[in-house]
């Protein structure tokens, strides 16, 4: 089929890591919802593999030169096709000239510096052209969250999280102490919400989220009444808190208590967390 | 939120609860089938959602828990197998908590839990903890209750109990101890809650509810008894205080009065003994409208219960002082519930007796102490109103009585018949009859007069009229009736008594069977019918084998009295046959039994005395009695006996008010024949002493002579008064005679009555007019007296 054919692409390029066996790949959700799985790297890993470019057959490749870049892009949704790239890397692999035959050139980028996380937000990703992870060790300072707030004469709550900073496999454990009801609560929840901040000054977009939605209690508690909180963060698509990645965007969490009474109304804090990514010990 | 009216919104409403449930329960069993445990997982998790409803009562509710449990077992089943097939417990115990609504959630993690338990993965008492500590996210009473009553039921069999599979190391019985205690806890204030949600004009139906309810609460008291490691010492230091504890705070009429009977049923009888103390004092602390009296009542019932089983026991209940203790706490409740009605107390001390006679039948001063607590309880306070009182004192009253079987036990008790001024008439009936039905079936026999006194006492009701102010309604018929029936029971017993008794049991009886008559007298016509037992003619018929009964004894002179009170109640009664067999049997009496000389003397004055009131006799009748009379008069062993017994006669033949028994001849008759022996009597005097024996009895004679006299008798002449008179000058102012200061003196004033009666003017003084004192005219006297 001619016209089919004339559309083909003149060659085949496939890129191999030389740990590709070995290395850890991860989900990865597409623009199209799909997701396919990705190698993953971090920060100052060696990334080394080969490219080989096979010509389709019988035919020959003309190049101006073949090189391979490493980018490190942001992508503001709002701004499309507008990529900010704040990493790139190049290495020249051939001088132009034709190819006729499968033809493989080794490459390497080693220690390479990539700052940032890989990001899907909703209206900013942060991608390398390859997948990339950065781990971080267990804060050397975590403390809890205890906090008494309320309405006076009316509701006063105190609560407590056992952390500030969470990894994201933690388990946030908490207690609910209610030292005065006068309200007719129906039911409370605990939920994370994610808040991204992309652009600057005048610029800047806000856009919260309600990743999770956990029941922590069902009824109308008295006072005295303690409600524990044990919520699992592990079912959760999150990722690390980030604070002003290259002036560009930051994402924070948020823990938010609600209490819901019998009109529906809803009463509720929101306190900040910070999640990070633990090394897995797998 | 909606809140169901109609029964038929709530049917709706849980078809389609079951509804989503089933469907739920549908995929569940396909991924169970497919060993899809993401998918178990989450249908499970929807299946589970249908126990978030609020629209259901507790009844209905229970019927989708009950579906919901049975699936869930099969959801067990399946994790039990992941776990057999290398699925991490701990990894299914995170996983299920992922779930998004709490109340699947705990379902799931309740179940899992299970399972954890049994793999031994962990520590059996973390786990129970974790579980009972996480179900504190549910606080809707209703589904808290039910979720936690599921975490009971899966748990019951894996306690970390003494001799169980789970306990060892970490774990011990204090663990499951802990657990039950905690969900108890929990559950109670869940429980107790629930009556204050919802509006105030559902009140009534939310109590219905939570009496639905209660025995979810009550079955952790149940898993607690069933507790192998809890032995005395722990159940005391540690279940009952908390227990007791959690009651008292509760402050929850509902709850209390339940849970306190369930520790009393649940628990056995011996750890009650052991700890009757701490049990106690919770007592007076519970809410005043707790219906305590039935709780401690039943507490002393299952303990009296527990002492009749075996004797073996009885040096327990001593050694801890039982009964003491046990007293102790009803005052003090009584003291406390100011309110509680008489009849609660009255309950507790019935409860408390049954208690003290089954446990301490020798200590009577422990009976009487109650029954003194109880009237004491009752004074101040009139008679009692309240019928179910009334009742209750029967009850308590009659207890000591079927203990015994002996009326003489009981009437030891000092405090027994205090109850009675404070009792109606019927219920003092009422008791009377249950003390004599005791006294009939035990054929008991009473030694002494303060006994029967005592007995009288407290049967009095039946004797006695004690309220003057009879109701209207008040049936006379049945009263007289029943009073007759009762004399009847009375004499049966009384005859029973031997012959120290009857002397004194017999008089009292036939003083209120006469007074019986007397009522039935004063009543309509009508009601003497001969049917009717309660009939005059047939009481006398009674009384007269009753009398009968003493001439064994012999007490002949008790007898004849009493046969002439009978006599004279027949006079009032119009009965001239029985007065007359009454008086035949007092003659009979007399003729053959009294011999002793004074005695006669008595007995005739006494024959005298009533013979001269009877009115009904016909004039044969009554001649022939008034003749046998004189004649026995006229035959007693002294003189001066004869002499008094006769002149009395005299008044046989002179009934004033009755015209057609005034005889004035016979009077006279009986007047010389007095003089006669009187006479005689001085006589005898001369012969035997040398002197002249007492004017005394012709001043007597003399003082008839003046009534009759007076009464205007025509045969009593001025003469006859005046030769009297003469006579009796004569006689003190003779030499031979002894000085008689009495006579002189009796003497003296029957003149001066005479002077008296001159002094009056009128007719009475125109009639005296012609006595004169004393001249000496003996002769004709004596001629006169010969002349007769």
């Amino acid at each position: 089929n001619y016209i089919i054919g004339a559309f083909k692409p003149a060659c085949n390029i496939s890129i191999t890591f030389s740990d590709g066996k070995t290395r850890k790949q991860v989900p990865l959700k597409k623009e199209n919802g799909k997701t396919v799985m990705v190698p993953l790297f971090q920060s100052q890993e060696n990334i080394a593999g080969k490219i080989s470019v096979e010509p389709v057959q019988g035919k020959k490749v003309e190049h101006n030169g073949i090189k391979i870049e490493l980018l490190g892009q942001i992508e503001m949704y709002f701004d499309r096709g507008n990529f900010y790239d704040f990493t790139s890397l190049v290495r020249e692999l051939d001088v132009p000239g034709e190819i006729y035959e499968r033809k493989t050139y080794p490459f390497e980028f080693s220690t390479v510096e990539m700052p940032y996380e890989t990001y899907n937000g909703v209206n900013v990703r942060l991608r390398y052209v390859l997948k990339v992870r950065n781990y971080t060790p267990p804060p050397s300072i975590n403390t809890s969250i205890k906090m008494e707030v309320g309405i006076e004469d009316c509701l006063h709550i105190e609560f407590e999280y056992n952390k500030s900073k969470y990894h994201l496999k933690d388990v946030i454990i908490g207690k609910i102490y209610f030292l005065l009801v006068r309200i007719k609560i129906k039911n409370m929840d605990l939920e994370i919400r994610r808040r991204e901040s992309t652009g600057s000054g005048a610029n800047t977009h806000v856009e919260t989220e309600t990743l999770a939605k956990f029941e922590l209690m069902d009824g109308a508690p008295v006072r005295g009444e303690s409600i524990p909180i044990r919520l699992f963060l592990s079912p959760y698509e999150l990722t690390p808190t980030h604070r002003n990645i290259n002036n560009k965007f930051s994402v924070k969490y948020y823990l938010n208590l609600v209490l819901v009474d019998e009109e529906d109304r809803r009463y509720f804090k929101q306190q900040e967390v910070t999640i990070y990514r633990l090394a897995d010990t797998s | 939120m909606m809140i169901p009216d109609g029964i038929e919104d709530e049917d709706k409403w849980l078809t389609a609860g079951i509804a989503g449930l089933q469907q739920n329960a549908f995929y569940m069993h396909r991924a169970l089938d497919t060993n899809n445990l993401k998918d178990a997982l989450k249908y499970s998790a929807q299946m589970l959602s249908e126990l978030r409803t609020s629209r259901l009562s507790p009844h209905k509710y229970y019927e989708l828990y009950m579906r919901a449990f049975d699936e869930l077992r099969k959801l067990e089943m399946f994790f039990r197998e992941e776990a057999k097939r290398g699925c991490s417990t701990i990894e299914l115990y995170e996983l299920v908590q992922h779930a998004g609504n709490i109340l699947p959630r705990l379902y799931l993690l309740c179940t899992v839990g299970s399972v954890y338990i049994k793999s031994k993965e962990a520590p059996a008492k973390d786990v129970l903890k974790d579980l009972v500590e996480m179900c504190r996210g549910i606080q809707h009473p209703v589904r808290g209750l039910f979720l936690r009553s599921y975490l009971s039921q899966v748990t019951k069999d894996k306690l970390p109990d003494i001799g169980s599979e789970y306990e060892g190391d970490a774990d011990t019985v204090m663990d499951a101890l802990e657990f039950v205690l905690q969900n108890f806890t929990e559950m109670n204030k869940l429980w107790v809650r629930m009556q204050h949600q919802g509006p105030a004009r559902e009140k009534d139906k939310r109590e219905k509810e939570r009496n639905e309810l209660r025995d979810l609460v009550g079955k952790n008291l149940h898993v607690l008894s069933q507790i192998e490691g809890v032995d005395l010492e722990m159940y005391r230091d540690t279940v009952l205080p908390r227990v007791l504890e959690q009651v008292v705070n509760c402050k929850d009429e509902l709850a209390q009065y339940y849970l306190m009977d369930c520790i009393i049923q649940v628990f056995p009888d011996e750890y009650h003994l052991q700890t009757l103390e701490i049990l106690l004092s919770a007592c007076p602390q519970l809410q005043p409208a707790v219906d305590i009296k039935t709780v401690l009542s039943r507490l002393m019932e299952r303990l009296s219960n527990y002492a009749a089983s075996s004797a073996e026991v009885l040096p327990e209940f001593f050694h801890v002082e039982a009964f003491a203790k046990l007293s102790n706490a009803i005052g003090q409740v009584i003291e406390a519930q100011v309110d509680m009605p008489i009849v609660g107390a009255v309950t507790l001390y019935s409860s408390l007796l049954t208690f003290s006679l089954h446990v301490h039948p020798d200590r009577l001063d422990y009976v009487d102490q109650i029954l003194g607590a109880c009237v004491g309880k009752l004074s101040g306070k009139g008679k009692l109103e309240d019928s179910k009182a009334t009742k209750q004192i029967v009850t308590l009253l009659s207890a000591p009585l079927e203990k015994y079987n002996d009326i003489e036990t009981v009437l030891k008790l000092s405090n027994y018949p205090r109850f009675m001024e404070y009792l109606d008439d019927g219920t003092n009936k009422v008791m009377a009859n249950v003390i004599i039905q005791s006294i009939l079936k035990n054929k008991t026999c009473i030694s002494t007069a303060d006994k029967v006194e005592a007995l009288f006492e407290l049967i009095k009701g039946l004797i006695k009229d004690l309220d003057e102010n009879l109701d209207d309604e008040f049936d006379e018929e049945d009263f007289n009736e029943e009073q007759s029936s009762i004399i009847c029971t009375v004499k049966k017993h009384i005859l029973t008594g031997g012959t120290k008794r009857l002397p004194f049991t017999v008089p009292p009886l036939i003083f209120n069977s006469l007074k019986l008559v007397r009522n039935l007298q004063g009543q309509d016509e009508s009601v003497s019918g001969d049917e009717l037992s309660a009939n005059p003619k047939k009481i006398f018929q009674l009384l007269n084998q009753t009398i009968e009964a003493l001439s064994t004894v012999p007490a002949s002179e008790l007898a004849l009295r009493l046969y002439l009170q009978c006599a004279e109640a027949a006079n009032d009664c119009d009965l001239e046959p029985v007065a007359y067999e009454f008086f035949t049997q007092a003659y009979i009496l007399y003729e053959e039994e009294i011999s002793d000389s004074k005695a006669q003397v008595t007995a005739i004055h006494l024959i005298i005395g009533t013979l001269q009131r009877m009115h009904i006799f016909g004039v044969e009748n009554r001649d022939t009695l008034t003749h046998k009379a004189t004649g026995y008069s006229a035959k007693l062993l002294k003189k001066p006996d004869q002499c008094r017994a006769v002149y009395a006669c005299s008044h046989l033949f002179w009934v004033e008010g009755h015209e057609n028994n005034k005889d004035g001849e016979r009077v006279l008759f009986c007047l010389k024949r007095a003089l006669r022996i009187a006479n005689a009597a001085q006589q005898m005097a001369n012969a035997t002493r040398g002197s002249s024996g007492s004017v005394m009895l012709f001043i007597e004679i003399l003082n008839k002579y003046l009534y009759f006299f007076e009464k205007g008798n025509s045969h009593i002449t001025l003469d006859s008064i005046q030769g009297l008179i003469e006579l009796i000058t004569t006689e003190t102012q003779s030499e031979t005679v002894t000085p008689d200061p009495a006579a002189d003196a009796f003497f003296a004033s029957t003149l001066r009555y005479i002077q008296f009666q001159k002094d009056k003017g009128g007719a009475v003084a125109e009639k005296y007019e012609p006595i004169k004192k004393g001249g000496s005219e003996k002769a004709w006297i004596i001629f006169n007296l010969q002349d007769t």
